[in-house]
């Protein structure tokens, strides 16, 4: 008998934890406040089911449970009421899925006007690269990769010159522009993950892969690895600076292109971990 | 309703084969060390998947040692770390669950269950569990090579499995993994493939397929589809060890590790994905679909009543199995993948709650207007449906694509599969072992220290994994070493994963209790008779208990009736033997 009490208080306990612990997500730092809100339908229906499902065996451990001369009833099926459950449940889960798939389509449709940026990942540091005045980043593949040319740009595609290289760790975008991150890896599978943005994205060598958000607050944002990539993992971190345009603009004049870092490369103290390379 | 009823009594087909008995062994060893029996063969498989579960279960403890309380443990390095979880995964997930639920439960009770004398292929079955046997222990040596296990995480993902960044990557550990998961998949399809071919062919007269009991149904439905799953596991292991001693490019695209250029190229990593989860999300209901047909049962034993909507609960293991095939790459929605593949993947996923939520429902409504019987496999098959539900639950924040994105690679998904296929199967498990200890030893398990060990396992388990989907709503990625304060943490989780750590110590060392309790029964046990709990199954029906080789004597038993004739209006008991010939009227019938 004690057993139904514990289910009724594990419904309890668990709803109460949910409303009042202190532990909740960070606050959103992008436009997805849509995958927030998706996520508290889920919370609140499949709360609701929970307790009832719970609650109910509760009931039923507390009011049948045996007693000298019980008897239990006869009752192989019930069409009528399976069927019932089974629309309900249907009809629960398409609550769920059709905000889910809308959003879904707006998070994979990237807007016309985003601007690129790529994220390269190495075990385990972050680096990135903008794309010069012509707006667009030249090809890449590791086996440009050599001590003047750290991310592998294609020295023979005439865009790359121009793109902007910049190593270890510390990105600055805009706020308020939609952004593209073109995500990169030269060794093993990593994930740019900033929990404020909400979006996440493996970086799998071998292919570009890609999300998109727009910044919506100023301030410094962690990165984090979000796909296990050796004993690193977890101190694998960088920033991003979500700065407003001018302070944005000041930045991008501090960066180096790619023909200015190629030639920058001649001298020996620069330090990079790709120089041991060959 | 009457339909089912009905069938008491009909007429039974004729006898296809003759009856024969299996050659019984000579001698002491072929008795019980190179056993034929399943009965033995079940024995050891639970056995030996109990023993490496211990190892499981101790490397779980370190594990929440470094998360709840880092930076004490000094022994506990980064790549210790990483080796604790990838072994305690594949441990669990493959080395216990799967060969306990298939090689233990399956091999005890599917011939038992269905009136076999036994597995219709004696030899085969016993080589698998030697094979089972030699994959562990080619498992347990990659702990005493040097460098040690692989710490890659139990998803191996390439390229990083087999690159020197992860522990065992370079060295033995990587190599002793894979050759171990081949083994494994080879005993285990010598086993599956005398499971299906028992139940198809060697039921006794009168056992349709419809009067099975739902623990064959979920045991068979899970090993056809471990029979196709497992061999997506066994070319991604190949291919993978391909690439690793050979040199070959299967998931190795060009890349430069630590500045220096491989010579892989060309091939993908995210093919190793798409195997291994072709093959990882129908092993989630492997586990799950012997858990869901035997916990039907015990609920329908001790609450004395039928279990509501059998032949639902049949569609709904049957419809589970074939869905669970096409819905895979929810495990990848931020892999890289195609992002239309998410529409796809999300719908299936999110369809698949829907025969998973009948059966959630038919087990609380077999209870209603039940005789329930708080019996210790009824209380671990209450905490079954608690845990299952929760866990469940979650499953539709990770299949719904979008809400993933946040979600996915931290701890609220460690929370969830625990939750859903780690403790949920478990108490199934503890709950069958209580169940069916009767049968195997012919004595019942200690009462005061079964209960102790429900009520420590069941509200600590529950403390553990529920509070851990918070620490991954906060943000905190799995797989962490060593989290720190990052900023975006506004409420430090660090007291609340000291105080998760704290309830793994405590449940870890109830089931210490647990298995002494096993060891101790054996001798000191109440003796159980032959049906202690009054089930209309085969299995308690047998001349001797414990059963002898061939099962059931002088000539086989007969059904007359399905599984569930529990409580009929109108019988002297309140269970009929499914080999018990009486003929009850029909209801709204007067004698």
């Amino acid at each position: 008998m004690i057993i139904a009490l514990v289910l009724a208080l594990i419904v309890v306990a668990s709803v109460t934890f949910h409303l009042l612990s202190p532990w909740w997500w960070t606050p959103i730092a992008s436009n997805w406040d849509y995958i927030d809100s998706t996520l508290i339908i889920t919370f609140w229906i499949t709360g609701v089911v929970f307790a009832a499902v719970v609650l109910f065996m509760a009931y039923c451990v507390f009011r049948f449970h045996h007693r000298e001369g019980r008897k239990a009833d006869f009752n192989p099926e019930n069409r009528r009421l399976e069927i019932v459950l089974t629309v309900a449940t249907g009809v629960g889960v398409a609550a769920m899925l059709l905000p889910g798939l809308f959003v879904w389509k707006q998070f994979v449709t990237v807007p016309d006007h985003a601007t690129e940026v790529e994220v390269v990942g190495q075990q385990w540091l972050w680096n990135f690269r903008l794309p010069g005045k012509d707006g667009r980043l030249a090809t890449s593949d590791p086996q440009w990769m050599g001590p003047d040319n750290p991310l592998g740009i294609n020295p023979h595609d005439p865009t790359g010159a121009d793109d902007l290289i910049i190593e270890g760790g510390e990105l600055y975008l805009p706020v308020n522009r939609p952004v593209k991150m073109l995500l990169r890896s030269v060794d093993v599978l990593h994930d740019f993950y900033v929990p404020e943005f909400r979006a996440k994205m493996d970086m799998v060598p071998g292919m570009i892969t890609y999300f998109w958000f727009e910044p919506t607050r100023t301030g410094e944002f962690e990165i984090l690895c979000a796909e296990l990539c050796g004993t690193g993992h977890a101190f694998m971190r960088g920033y991003v600076q979500v700065v407003e345009q001018e302070e944005y603009d000041a930045w991008l004049q501090e960066q180096l292109s790619f023909a200015e870092y190629a030639g920058a490369a001649s001298q020996p103290e620069r330090p990079t971990r790709l120089a041991e390379g060959e | 309703m009457g339909d089912i009823r009905h069938e008491a009594g009909a007429g039974l087909p004729p006898l296809e084969v003759p009856d024969v008995m299996p050659p019984h062994a000579h001698g002491w060893w072929g008795r019980y060390v190179f056993s034929q029996d399943a009965k033995y063969i079940a024995i050891q498989y639970a056995c030996t998947a109990l023993a490496i579960g211990l190892v499981a279960l101790v490397l779980s403890w370190l594990m929440r040692l470094q998360l709840g309380f880092p930076g004490i443990f000094d022994f506990i390095t980064p790549e210790a770390y990483y080796q604790f979880i990838t072994m305690h995964g594949m441990i669990m997930v493959i080395y216990l669950l799967t060969a306990i639920f298939l090689g233990g439960f399956g091999n005890y009770l599917i011939p038992l269950m269905v009136g076999a004398r036994d597995m219709v292929f004696p030899f085969v079955n016993m080589l698998s569990y030697w094979i089972y046997l030699l994959a562990v222990l080619v498992l347990v040596a990659s702990f005493f090579v040097p460098g040690g296990p692989t710490g890659a995480g139990w998803t191996l993902y390439p390229p990083q499995a087999i690159l020197s960044g992860t522990p065992g990557g370079q060295q033995a550990g990587i190599v002793l993994m894979l050759v171990s998961l081949i083994l494994f998949i080879i005993g285990f399809t010598m086993g599956g493939l005398n499971y299906v071919v028992t139940v198809l062919q060697a039921r006794t007269r009168g056992m349709t397929m419809m009067r099975l009991p739902l623990t064959v149904w979920g045991i068979f439905t899970a090993t056809v589809m471990a029979l196709l799953a497992f061999p997506a596991l066994f070319v991604a292991s190949v291919m993978m060890l391909f690439d690793r001693v050979l040199g070959t490019s299967f998931f190795m695209p060009m890349l430069v590790e630590m500045g220096e250029k491989l010579s892989y190229g060309g091939g993908s990593p995210i093919a190793f994905q798409h195997l291994f989860w072709f093959f990882g999300h129908p092993e989630v209901y492997i586990v799950a679909l012997p858990a869901f047909g035997i916990v039907s049962d015990l609920i329908a034993v001790h609450a004395r009543k039928n279990i509501f909507g059998y032949r639902m609960m049949v569609w709904a293991i049957v419809i589970i199995g074939a869905l669970s095939f096409v819905v895979w790459a929810h495990h990848m929605y931020v892999s890289g993948m195609h992002p239309w593949f998410g529409y796809f993947f999300a719908t299936t996923t999110l369809i698949i709650a829907v025969p998973t939520a009948i059966k959630v429902y038919n087990w609380v409504l077999t209870l209603w207007r039940g005789d329930i019987h708080l019996t210790l496999p009824m209380l671990f098959a209450l905490a079954f449906i608690v845990t299952f539900v929760n866990g469940g639950l979650t499953g539709l924040f990770l299949g719904n694509v979008v809400v993933d994105v946040p979600l996915s690679d931290t701890m609220f998904v460690v929370a969830h599969f625990h939750m859903v296929m780690g403790v949920a199967p478990i108490m199934v498990i503890f709950g069958a072992i209580y169940h069916w200890y009767p049968k195997i030893t012919g004595r019942m398990l200690n009462e005061a220290m079964g209960q102790i060990h429900f009520w420590v396992t069941f509200l600590g388990a529950y403390a553990i994994f529920f509070p851990m989907h918070y620490v991954g709503l906060v943000g905190v990625p799995r797989r962490y070493y060593e989290l720190g304060e990052p900023a975006f943490i506004s409420t430090p989780v660090g007291g609340l994963n000291a105080f998760i750590s704290v309830a793994a110590l405590i449940v870890g060392a109830a089931q210490i209790l647990f298995l002494f309790n096993l060891g101790w029964s054996l001798r000191h046990g109440r003796e159980s008779g032959p049906n202690p709990w009054r089930a209309t199954t085969l299995e308690w029906q047998t001349p001797q208990t414990p059963p002898r080789h061939g099962n059931w004597g002088e000539s086989l038993p007969l059904v007359y009736r399905w599984a569930y004739d529990y409580s009929v209006p109108g019988a002297a008991a309140d269970f009929i033997a499914q080999n018990d010939p009486v003929t009850i009227r029909p209801a709204g019938e007067q004698p």
